[in-house]
This record gives C-alpha cells, structure tokens and sequence, in this order.
C-alpha cells in the first residue's frame, strides 16, 4: 500500500465527472423489513435503469420480490407512524437533513418531528456518488417527493380497501387518512401496522408545486440541534470503541520525498504499541494519543527529497506548464474573437492570478476503523461515503460487500473531504493491530497532507464598442478549472478554454471551486471595462445582460444598496459583482475602507441577492449564503498557501489567515425565492462574487486595480 | 510517566492517570468520554476546545493536566441543569447560530466565561473576546445574536 503517493491525483472539476456508476443494493426486502418493522415502503429507481430493466430478457417486474439494484432513495413507514427517508448524501453543516425532512414531511403530509433521515451508511443507503456540486437540493427534493408521494398513496390505498371505500375522495393530512363522507380515519401508523408492503417508482418531476407547499419553504430550525448546542453529538473524531486504539501516521519532511530508511525498533519496543511499515506508509497504534506521538516521535528516518515547485515561481510555472494540445473537451467557441477585437473601439487585455488555498474545515480527517468477523467498517467525515468504501475494498482487497462506510454528521468539508486518506489509514493500521483504530489528522497535517484548490492563471482579452456594448472575449484559465467559465454576458465573438497542468500541489474540489477564480477574473474584468466605457459598472453589465435572472439579482443588490453610492469619507469604495452558476444566481455590492497611512484594508459592509430557484428552508440557505460570504472574503482578502522546498510554510491558524470576528461586515442577504423555478443547490454559488465585489471596490477607494487573489494579504501599501 | 491525579469535571471529582504534561483536552476527551470538548488545531488558535477552569475560559489543548488538578472544570457537558439548557445554548438553538457546529460547543464556553465576567458586553466586546474562536462556515453574525439574546435572557431570568 502507498497512502500518499498514489493518491496525488488531479482532481481539476471532480463533479464533471461524475456519472452515475450502477451499483450493487445490498439490503433485500425481507432484509430492510427484518431491520426497520414491518410497515410500508418506497424505492425510486433511477428512469434510465428501470427502462433497461423492463426491456431486458428475464428482467424483473415493477413490485417484485426484490428492489432493484438501482435505487437513489428510500422511505420507510414504520408500524409506530415513524417516518424514515434514506439517502446515501451526508450532511456536513449545509443543512440538508433538515430540509430533506422538511420536503418529506410536506409531501407525505405528516408533522415535521416524526421524520428522520438515515445518511450516508454504505449499507443502509442507496448508493450516491457524493455530496459535492450543489446537487443534493435539485436531485434528492424531487426523489423524496416522488417517494413520499408514492407512499402517501399506498396509505391512502391501505384504508380505502379497510373501509370499503374509493381511495380518490379520501384526505391525507396530519399523518392520518381521513374520510370526509363517514368522518372515519387511520393514522399511518394504524394502517402501517401488520404491513410489509413495497413499491418500486420511477424518478420523475416533483409533484406538489412549491406554491402549496405546506412545511418545505418555511424556515424549520435545524434538525438534532440541541445535540449539538450540548456536545452530545458524535462526530467522527469523537467516537469511541472498545479496545480502540489511536493511530498515527508518520508524514515525509516533503512532498514527494521517499524513504531511504527506517529505523522503528525504539517504537516497537514500546508496551502497547503496534508499528506497520508497508512500502512508504509507516504508522504506529497505542493505547493513548500521546502513547502514539511518542512512539511516531521516536522512530528515525531518511528520506529522499526531489526539487519542487515554490508558492513564489507558482503563476509563472503554471503559465509556462500548460499543455501543448488543446482540450476540445474545455473549449467554447462562438464567432471570431479576431474580428470582435478588430471592430473594438477600446481593447482590454489582462492577467489574473489565484493562490493555492484551504478548505481548513474545523474537524480535521478522522476515521475509526474496525474489523471483525471478515468484515470492515469505518466511520469517518467524508462527502463521499460510497467512493471511500470503494477504495477500502481496493486497498485491502476485499469484496465491497463486506466494507460498510458510515458518515456520522461531519465538521464541515467544503469540497474538502473527498478522498479516503484517514479511512484507509485507520484500517491498515486497524488491521495490523487487531483491534479498532481512530485516527483524527493534526492541524498541520490537514493544512499539509490534505489537497488544495487549485493556484491558476486567467488571461482575459477583451473589446468594446464606443457605447460600451461587448464586441470580444477571450477568456483562458490555465490550471485552476472549469467551473464557472462561460460568461453570462451577451458577446458575439468569444473564446473560453480552461487548459490543464501537472499539479504542482495536490489539488482538488472547493467550494465552488475555479468558479470563484473566474468570476474574480470576469468580474474585475468587467469592472475595467466599464471604467473605459466611461460607463457606471451596474449600466455597463446591465447593457451587456439579456439573462432575466442575472438582471433581477442585480437589480435586487444595487437597490438595497442604493447603488451608486457617493463617497462620504476619505479612503471609501463600493464594489459590484455578479455571476451564475449551477442553476443559481448572484450579485453582491461590498463597501470598503482604506487607511491609506497604514494600508489597513477594512470590509465595511455587504449586500448580496441570490437566488436559487424555490426555497426549500429560508433560515438554512441564509446561514448557508452568509457563511459563503465570510468563507469568501478569507480567499478574497488574505487567504493563501506559501510553500518551498516541498514544504507548507504556514500550516497553522496562527499563520494561516482565516477569517474571525474582526473580519465581518455588517452583511445583508437577500434571497429571493421562484417558486416557479425548481430548486438549484446553494452551497457553492454564493462564495463567487465576493471577491470581485471587494476587489472593485478596493479600486473604487484607491484607483490601484488588483488583480490576484488573494487582494491584499498584507494590506494596501500607501497609494 | 503517567500520574494519578485527582480532577474535579462538571461537579464530579475523577482520578485520570496520564502523563502531567498531557493536555487536558485529551483526559477528557479520551479518558472521561466528555467529547464534547473539540480537538480544532492543538494549538490555542481556534477555541473549540474552551472549558471553564475555576469558572474562567482557557483552551483546553494548551492546559496540562497536572494545572487543572487545582480547579474545577466545566465542560459543555456540564451545562445543562435538570433537562433545562443554559442561557447560551439555548441562544444558540433560537439563533440557528451553527452550521457545521463544530465549533459551537468551544464558542459557547467563551460566551458563558464572558458574560460572567461581562454580562452586558458591548458589540466591540464581544468581537474581541470572540477574536480567538474559529467558525469556518462564516456563521458569525448569528453567533453575536446569540450573545446578545443570551445576555438578556440571563438578565430577565435574574430579575
């Protein structure tokens, strides 16, 4: 096994990639009855594979003894009225088994506390290719919904034929079945009693518009917050098994470094403790954490060092790295980007750079690991339960019905905790100990040994006509990704392609990922342009924006704004920004304050409008769109990974600037809600016009236009 | 070489046996089972893993365990009186003032070492005294919400 060198993989836009595998749905009906009561339940079954099914040869019917192997999500109706939807995405702070239950509770008509949702456990839950992209509210709403519907009616059916009766004039509410004409009812959990009955649907549209919704669309508080406010919670890190041990994993000086040698005796002798070496992977278990660092402490090591990269050379090393050959696959063109240039009355070209950063989440990787009887478990905080199973199965060589991954509600990820590198740390050295393992990454290792959002390089050229309308755009990303990079504006003539580089340092999915470094590029871009134009930023986008959507969030912005804004003080500057991506929209306006004796730089105040389509909880999405504004002025302001020599030189809070209670604005959210849209995701747009709303207004207060991220991680020198 | 030492967590005295140097934040955690208290960086610069120690807030991972012996320690376990939240918590569940939460039991120890010392803080008060506590989900607005709520809750229920 070789925990750290294989896995320094390019992950440049995970979720592009991300198709549907088929996957194996272990649990048998008999089985989940045995498991959760008799009662009634429901199975959605992806469109495509149904389809294949009923066509194929011997295919299985639509209420067969089994449920198909194809499942996205369940819902079970247990004999006590108890309401259980399964679905394989984990929550990590976004909110979604709160509004996940509360689009369950709507549409199957029962109050919001008898609902429970079981999560991201590889053996209770369909298959799910991870929580990452925004996907969970646009895919799991519409599947619950469908599921709830399907149950709701074979409710319905249960106490038409009790009753004698036609089901179509009976009333679901309230968790009973009623019957207007004979004012008779059942509850679910009397009609849900001495039942095993199933039904396989397939996944549709939603059925109950988000105009009627009754429970979905109203701010519910979060689901099991009182564990949390008391600390009963258990995350990951803090669960504790019998016998467990605590490991560690002994980490190169520097990446890429190999190991010459490897002396462990002073380690092995030491009472309790179990040491595995396996190619380059050397970690040590023992009774105790400190136990552990001491025995990890007293093994001596060489290791062979290779030349990397520096964070100071990284913007040149990108640009000069690029593939030759253009990817097609990451190639948009339309009309000629020569002739758009030649028939501008103004040309603007330039260049925008954006450093490596963090997910620095506040629950490090963790894992426990356990083997018993053959089989494997791990519980660890990741966003993708089933991939992590996978890989354990690989790496142990196991068959993947005998590995079960449970993702217990996780301390954040933002993108962050794709991969299985504490799962499959904890099970070698679980293996090798004999006994369960915890292990739970140091500060320093999360901020060294995890991946990173990619550094990247973006050339914009660019023309306009003397009335400011857009004639050219040309827009290359050069290593941090795809995201995001089609302009919402109307040009004739424009070329965008992301090109790839070898990864300098690991690198992987962030929330949002490049689409933040390319709305930064755009949006200052667009800025500049509206200065030449001599044009206010808001008319000057306005001109170039036929997008109703992208049109009401900046109308929504600048008037709560009050956009545009006279200066009142020395050193004053307001910003605009705006963007689309995933379905949603965004448009922030950010005020700033400069003290141009010190080159303090203050964010004063900001505004931002986002809309998502219909909401599904007001109270999540605000927490989730004020947070993405916090997170993003950390990116926007100072946030940046320096590294040399193979090495992180700030792998600490202390030197890694995140962003504290000093650092917030008076911030105003604005959510617009289109109960006539379905509901896009709203974990990752909302970061993406932050930094160039900040970044504008840096200008506006200055003059000096900054065109890398982050702004200004050491102030603004006097200008 | 491990110890026994006597400390007294949430109103119970426990005979913990560790290294004096070990920080309390692991006897806790890994010998008491009290895993409420968080394990954020190891080193006193995010505050997740805040207890009150002689009733002040300290930073559980840079504390040992031998200074803690003389104390008591309270922990956000050791809030909660008879099924009744305290004041903080339960700002904090009116606030909605957590995503992740990670943090929110480090945060609520703060805030009850703060408004014991300073029971009608100031915005500027509170942002100072917060300055040490990380939220990475950018939950922090709701968190001075909390504060402020909490401050006057504990006021009312003390008139």
């Amino acid at each position: 096994m070789n925990t750290t060198k294989e896995k320094f993989i390019a992950e440049p836009e995970r979720y592009e990639f991300s198709a549907l595998p088929i996957h194996q749905f272990e649990l048998q009906r008999r089985d989940f009855f045995k498991i959760l009561g008799a009662g009634i339940a429901v199975f959605l079954v992806a469109k495509d594979a149904l389809a294949a099914q009923e066509t194929a040869p011997g295919s299985r019917s639509f209420h067969n003894e089994e449920p198909p192997k194809e499942i996205t999500s369940w819902l079970h109706v247990g004999e006590d009225g108890t309401v259980t939807g399964f679905t394989g995405k984990a929550e990590m702070g976004q909110n979604i088994r709160t509004s996940i239950s509360q689009t369950l509770a709507d549409e199957l008509r029962v109050p919001f506390e008898d609902v429970r949702l079981v999560m991201a456990d590889t053996s209770l839950t369909p298959f799910d290719a991870g929580t990452f992209g925004s996907r969970t509210t646009p895919t799991m709403t519409p599947q619950f919904r469908r599921v709830a519907e399907a149950a709701r009616n074979l409710l319905v059916g249960v106490a038409a034929k009790e009753w004698g009766v036609a089901p179509e004039g009976l009333i679901a509410a309230d968790a009973k079945v009623t019957d207007p004409v004979s004012k008779r009812s059942l509850t679910y959990a009397e009609l849900a009693r001495g039942k095993t009955l199933a039904q396989n649907l397939p996944a549709e549209d939603p059925i109950t518009p988000a105009t009627e919704w009754k429970i979905a669309g109203k701010p519910l508080p979060k689901v099991d917050g009182r564990a949390f406010v008391t600390g009963s919670h258990n995350y990951t890190s803090d669960i504790r098994l019998k016998g467990m041990l605590y490991g560690k994993v002994l980490r190169p000086p520097s990446f890429g470094a190999t190991l010459v040698s490897c002396d462990d005796s002073a380690a092995k002798a030491m009472s309790g403790v179990v040491v595995v070496r396996d190619g380059d992977f050397v970690g040590v278990a023992a009774p105790s954490a400190h136990e552990a660092q001491k025995a990890l402490d007293a093994i001596r090591t060489q290791w062979k060092e290779v030349p990397q990269v520096s964070s100071k050379e990284i913007f040149s090393y990108v640009k000069n790295n690029a593939e030759p050959t253009s990817n097609e696959r990451f190639r948009r063109q339309k009309g000629s980007v020569e002739e758009g240039l030649a028939s501008a009355a103004e040309r603007l070209d330039a260049i925008y750079n954006v450093a490596y950063i963090a997910h620095a989440p506040l629950e490090p990787r963790a894992a426990v690991a356990q083997f018993a009887e053959g089989k494997l478990t791990v519980w660890t905080g990741t966003q993708r339960p089933f991939a992590n199973r996978d890989e354990l199965a690989s790496v142990f060589h196991m068959p993947e019905s005998n590995v079960r991954v449970i993702t217990p509600d996780t301390g954040a990820a933002y993108g962050g905790k794709h991969t299985s590198d504490a799962a499959v740390e904890a099970a070698r050295l679980a293996r090798a100990a004999g006994k369960p393992v915890k292990v739970v990454w140091t500060r320093e290792e999360e901020f060294t040994w995890a991946y990173f959002r990619p550094a990247g390089v973006i050339e914009v050229n660019s023309g306009i006509t003397e009335d400011g309308k857009l004639t050219a755009w040309e827009f290359h990303n050069y290593h941090s990704g795809s995201s995001g990079i089609e302009t919402p504006y109307d040009v004739a003539n424009q070329l965008t392609q992301y090109h790839q580089v070898p990864l300098v340092l690991r690198s992987g999915s962030y929330r949002g990922l490049a689409a933040t470094a390319n709305h930064f590029a755009r949006e200052t871009h667009m800025d500049a342009l509206a200065r030449l134009a001599k044009l206010d930023p808001l008319e000057f986008r306005l001109k170039n924006a036929s997008d109703a959507r992208l049109r009401a969030v900046l109308e929504a912005v600048t008037k709560s704004f009050a956009w545009p804004r006279k200066k009142t003080q020395v050193g004053q500057g307001f910003g605009l920004a705006c963007g689309s991506e995933k379905g949603s929209y965004v448009a922030a306006c950010a005020e700033v304050a400069v003290d141009r004796a010190s080159g303090g730089v203050r964010v004063v105040h900001v505004v931002e409008a986002f809309e998502c389509g219909a909401i599904v909880n007001p109270d999540g999405l605000r927490n989730q769109v004020v947070g993405a504004i916090i997170q993003g002025l950390g990116g926007a302001l100072f946030e940046a990974m320096e590294f040399e020599n193979g090495r992180i030189k700030n792998p600490h809070f202390a030197t890694y600037r995140v962003p504290r209670f000093r650092d917030v604005p008076e911030i105003e959210a604005i959510l617009l809600d289109r109960k006539d849209i379905p509901s896009a995701g709203a974990g990752e747009t909302p970061i993406m016009a932050i930094a160039p709303a900040v970044g504008n207004a840096l200008f506006d207060a200055t003059g000096v236009r900054l065109n890398n991220l982050p702004l200004v991680p050491n102030g603004l020198r006097a200008v | 070489m491990a110890k026994v030492m006597e400390i007294e967590v949430n109103g119970r005295r426990c005979a913990v046996s560790y290294p004096p140097d070990t920080p309390l934040l692991y006897v806790l955690r890994d010998e008491l089972g009290l895993t409420g208290t968080k394990y954020g960086c190891g080193e006193g610069q995010c505050g997740a893993c805040t207890v009150l120690l002689g009733g002040a807030p300290r930073r559980s991972c840079q504390i040992p365990v031998s200074a803690a012996a003389r104390k008591p320690i309270t922990t956000i376990e050791g809030l909660e009186k008879e099924g009744k939240l305290h004041p903080v918590q339960q700002a904090f569940l009116d606030a909605g003032a957590f995503q992740c939460a990670y943090c929110t039991s480090g945060m609520v120890m703060s805030i009850v070492g703060l408004l014991q010392t300073n029971p009608n803080p100031k915005l500027e008060d509170i942002v100072q005294f917060l300055q040490g506590n990380v939220c990475r989900c950018g939950t922090h607005p709701r968190i001075i919400a909390a504060v402020q709520h909490a401050a006057k809750m504990i006021e009312e229920g003390a008139r």
